[in-house]
């Protein structure tokens, strides 16, 4: 077992995203943390200014923008950058990497691959060996077999502000979720195991359509009442889905699953939450993508989703209908319209 | 109508190592009582490991001689030794004993009761390999088959004594033999073939003969050793005994050290990682973990254990697949397969097969033109990476990776069984897919694969057991519709292939008619009951509906259906 002398090595994080920053923080509270940006002017920023995105550094934290000295200097990282820079990093990033390393990723959203003469909007139906979690993309791209991800209700600023919140940690070795525990567990940070680990994966990825959503109704001004409807029902559309895709029922009533649900269904805080708040508010897709810099996975996920759905069999009416608000001309108004006339009768099916 | 396979090369293979007395599997039975020892020693260790207090050991002890006894009751076999009966009679009454003291003054006496059962249990699985005897058969097996090929096919007075046919033109090998030659030098090999047949043992020893490697040890079903002609030859080549009925906890870890131990001395080794005989006639799907799982711990304690500075004994997994037109138990596996599929009850392992069917067998797979082809795949590590001619894991982009990294954990080889077991998962899946890409698809695999599924197109309503019950009037398809599925489908199988998926026999090309033919002729060729033939208005038939589905299923899990 690993010796308690060694809890104190160095460990990297991938991506100097507001996510990124935030577990690099938590990270450094006993250790030296190695936080790789892709840009060097952020390197340079962080070196000089000791914040990133509004979140202050901790003084351990060491920023590089050479991912030789990350995977060379440790020998566990925790990647989070977003879905589709994801297997271009890991390409990167694969020659460095052992057998021995652990890896623990923050991503929460899917990884397409296609043949060269299609793009997600040409293809009509996507099946499970195009669309890919994001653990599956470090194995297939690297030797690094003990790999995990990290998942729950983590929105930044809350975590940064050191209120209490949880995730869980999810891998098929108790290894890494035991080394994931040690090294960011705190006083006001809780951190669960679970051995579901593409089951976790889905979880975190598909509660984005929900949050999109979620962010839709509150646009649209409508109370607590929608939400409830709202999140029930997501919920039971996220299991189908879920399933389909090769996790089981269990990882969806978790940390990851109910409880990263509830709170990006109720935080304006929540990026995807946002666009579907735009939205409803009845700005474009177009207007929202060009107003910020920021990735909201929700987007991408609706996108190869519906595309899944609708390849499996799936009745996915929520995701359905966001896919034509986003990408089609639907509006909140009619698609709202819609789900409330579609017939659903049985409240649970799945257990 | 015969179609040569092209590219059996007939190529004598010189032995890797000279004298028998070098081989592993010798070195071993030569410190029989030592190595026995050493598994015992270890296995009690372990078995205390998993049950730390006396209280748990005595009831592991009385669950043991329980199930022991029940096993005595419902299901003995010819091999079982005599005294079985007695020795456990008289440990049930050495723990009814205990049963008035306390556990921990009880201790003693149970270690020393289970130390009794697991060097009994040891002294059962201990192959015993003996040169003089491995010589002998060897000459026989040879001799007879030669003989058998050569009077059977040449139909002259005379014929029996000449050397026309050997038997590799009736078996071929095909795939990495180099490579494997080489691994045998450079590590420890441990060779996981599919297993459809009972014939599958020796056909794997005679494969490993012929490619100039030392004997293997075998895990082999102690239901064969009823069979005295294969005991015979198992105990000659060195297997060791596997007794599936055998559940109980000091069993099963007695087992497991044995062939981890073996293998970590260096022998060879050989075992079916599909438990059974495919019952379906399916390559197989799940894996037993168990056996597996040995060889990473092998791995692991080579990397541990291996004083610094020597070099580390590798062990290199290769997956195999046996290809035939027939097998012999075929409609009776596939019997066993329907009956338990929709009710999962307890199936004892039955053997219609004595000695006397055997012989037959053999002689009519002699004298009829039905071939075998062996596939030796890549070798890999115990991780599942493919290794390159000296051994070395490579990782998918070519690049060298060292396998003792897996077993680090912050710079240091650390004992984690429960990623282990995950490893166990992860190679087990990795040779599920290299066998369906190293598997021969034979024309005859075509012909039945693309007639049960257009009868089962044809009927779409009907579930398997309906279909399987299907009148006799519906059973007949058109032959020229029967051929274009062929031609479809066999134009999607060269696509697979191109795509390193899939393998064929060469008799697979050229014209699709004969194609058919060849694979008409050869189908389940020696069964009473043909699976698939032609009608006198040259209509393709069937006259076993359950035979025809078991060699069909050669061919699932490619996606092949949506062609038909």
């Amino acid at each position: 077992m690993t010796s308690k002398s060694s809890s104190n090595d160095p460990v990297g994080v991938i991506g100097a995203g507001s996510f990124g920053s935030v577990v690099a923080n938590l990270l450094a509270h006993q250790r030296k943390v190695f936080l790789y940006a892709r840009d060097p002017k952020v390197v340079d920023s962080i070196q000089q200014k000791r914040e990133n995105r509004g979140h202050k550094l901790h003084e351990n934290i060491i920023a590089v923008n050479d991912l030789s000295v990350v995977a060379g200097e440790c020998n566990t990282l925790f990647p989070i950058v977003p879905s589709q820079h994801f297997r271009s990093m890991m390409k990167q990033l694969s020659p460095h990497l052992h057998p021995y390393h652990i890896l623990i990723h923050g991503t929460k959203g899917f990884d397409i691959t296609l043949p060269p003469d299609q793009t997600i909007e040409s293809v009509t139906k996507l099946n499970r060996s195009q669309v890919k979690t994001i653990s599956e993309v470090i194995m297939e791209e690297s030797v690094a077999v003990r790999v995990g991800c990290l998942a729950g209700p983590n929105l930044s600023r809350e975590l940064a502000a050191g209120q209490p919140a949880a995730t869980v940690i999810a891998s098929h070795f108790n290894e890494v979720i035991n080394l994931g525990k040690r090294m960011l567990r705190n006083d006001h940070f809780q951190v669960y195991g679970n051995n579901d680990l593409v089951g976790v994966e889905l979880a975190g990825v598909l509660k984005n359509i929900i949050a999109i959503a979620a962010g839709a109704l509150s646009g649209m001004g409508f109370g607590e009442n929608a939400k409830g409807l709202l999140i029930s029902r997501g919920m039971v559309e996220m299991v189908y889905l879920g399933r389909a895709l090769g996790g089981n029922t269990k990882a969806f009533l978790g940390v990851a699953g109910v409880g990263d649900l509830v709170t990006t269904c109720n935080s304006p805080l929540s990026r995807n939450f946002n666009v579907g708040f735009r939205l409803a508010k009845g700005e474009t897709l177009k207007d929202i993508l060009a107003s910020t810099d920021e990735i909201a996975e929700g987007i991408n996920t609706v996108h190869i989703a519906k595309k899944c759905a609708d390849y499996y069999k799936v009745r996915a009416p929520i995701t359905n209908t966001l896919y034509q608000v986003l990408f089609e001309d639907l509006t909140m108004t009619q698609a709202l319209r819609y789900l409330m006339r579609y017939p659903l009768n049985t409240d649970i099916d799945f257990l | 109508m015969e179609v040569v396979e092209k590219k059996n090369k007939n190529k004598q293979y010189k032995p890797i190592l000279e004298g028998i007395p070098d081989w592993p599997v010798y070195q071993l039975s030569k410190n029989r009582k030592e190595f026995l020892e050493e598994v015992s020693q270890k296995s009690i260790s372990r078995i205390k490991e998993l049950r730390p207090t006396p209280k748990q050991l005595l009831d592991e002890l009385e669950a043991t001689v329980y199930r022991e006894q029940q096993r005595m009751k419902r299901n003995r076999w010819r091999v079982d030794p005599a005294d079985e009966q007695q020795f456990w009679a008289t440990i049930k009454e050495e723990l009814l004993t205990l049963a008035a003291k306390t556990p921990e003054e009880a201790e003693p006496k149970a270690e020393e009761i289970l130390k009794r059962i697991v060097l009994r249990y040891a002294e059962e699985i201990a192959g015993n390999f003996k040169a003089s005897s491995y010589k002998v058969t060897r000459e026989i097996v040879k001799f007879w088959f030669v003989r058998l090929l050569n009077g059977a096919r040449v139909k002259k007075f005379g014929a029996f004594f000449r050397n026309r046919y050997t038997l590799r033109d009736k078996i071929h090998i095909v795939g990495k033999v180099k490579q494997l030659r080489k691994l045998a030098t450079e590590g420890t090999v441990v060779m996981v073939p599919t297993h459809f047949s009972n014939l599958d043992s020796i056909l794997i020893g005679w494969v490993i003969h012929s490619l100039g490697l030392p004997a293997f040890i075998y895990g082999a079903g102690l239901n064969l050793f009823n069979i005295k002609i294969f005991a015979y030859f198992m105990n000659s080549l060195g297997a060791y005994k596997v007794d599936r009925r055998k559940k109980n906890l000091p069993y099963l870890e007695t087992l497991k050290l044995y062939s981890t131990l073996a293998i970590q001395k260096g022998a060879h080794s050989l075992f079916f990682p599909g438990g059974t005989r495919s019952r379906s006639g399916m390559i197989e799907k799940q894996l037993k973990l168990g056996l597996l799982n040995s060889t990473i711990e092998a791995q692991r304690n080579l990397y541990l254990e291996t004083p610094p500075g020597d070099k580390v004994r590798k062990i290199f997994i290769v997956p195999v697949t046996l290809n035939y037109h027939f097998v012999l138990e075929g409609p009776d596996l596939i019997d066993d397969y329907l009956s338990i599929k929709g009710q999962d009850r307890y199936l004892p392992e039955q053997d219609k097969y004595g000695s006397w069917q055997l012989i037959q067998f053999l002689y009519k797979f002699f004298t009829k033109g039905s071939n075998i082809s062996v596939s030796i795949g890549p070798g890999l590590d115990v991780m599942g990476n493919y290794v390159d001619e000296d051994g070395r894991s490579l990782d998918p982009q070519g690049r060298v990776i060292e396998t003792r990294d897996y077993f680090v954990s912050n710079g240091k080889i650390t004992i984690d069984k429960q990623r282990e077991d995950e490893y166990t998962r992860m190679l087990s899946q990795k040779i599920v897919s290299e066998y369906h890409r190293i598997n021969r698809v034979f024309a005859s695999h075509l012909v039945a694969f693309v007639a049960f599924e257009m009868w089962q197109k044809k009927h779409a309503k009907l579930d398997l057991f309906g279909l399987l019950r299907l009148p006799e009037e519906d059973q007949v398809l058109s032959y020229e519709e029967f051929r274009e599925t062929c031609k479809r489908v066999r134009k999607q199988i060269y696509k697979l292939k191109d795509h390193n998926k899939v393998y064929h026999a060469t008799h697979l090309k050229g014209k699709i008619d004969l194609v058919i033919r060849h694979g008409l002729d050869n189908v389940g060729i020696l069964h009473l009951k043909r699976p698939l033939l032609l009608n006198k208005e040259g209509n393709i038939i069937t006259k076993d509906f359950n035979t025809l589905y078991y060699y069909h299923n050669r061919l699932t899990g490619y996606d092949l259906e949506k062609f038909i």
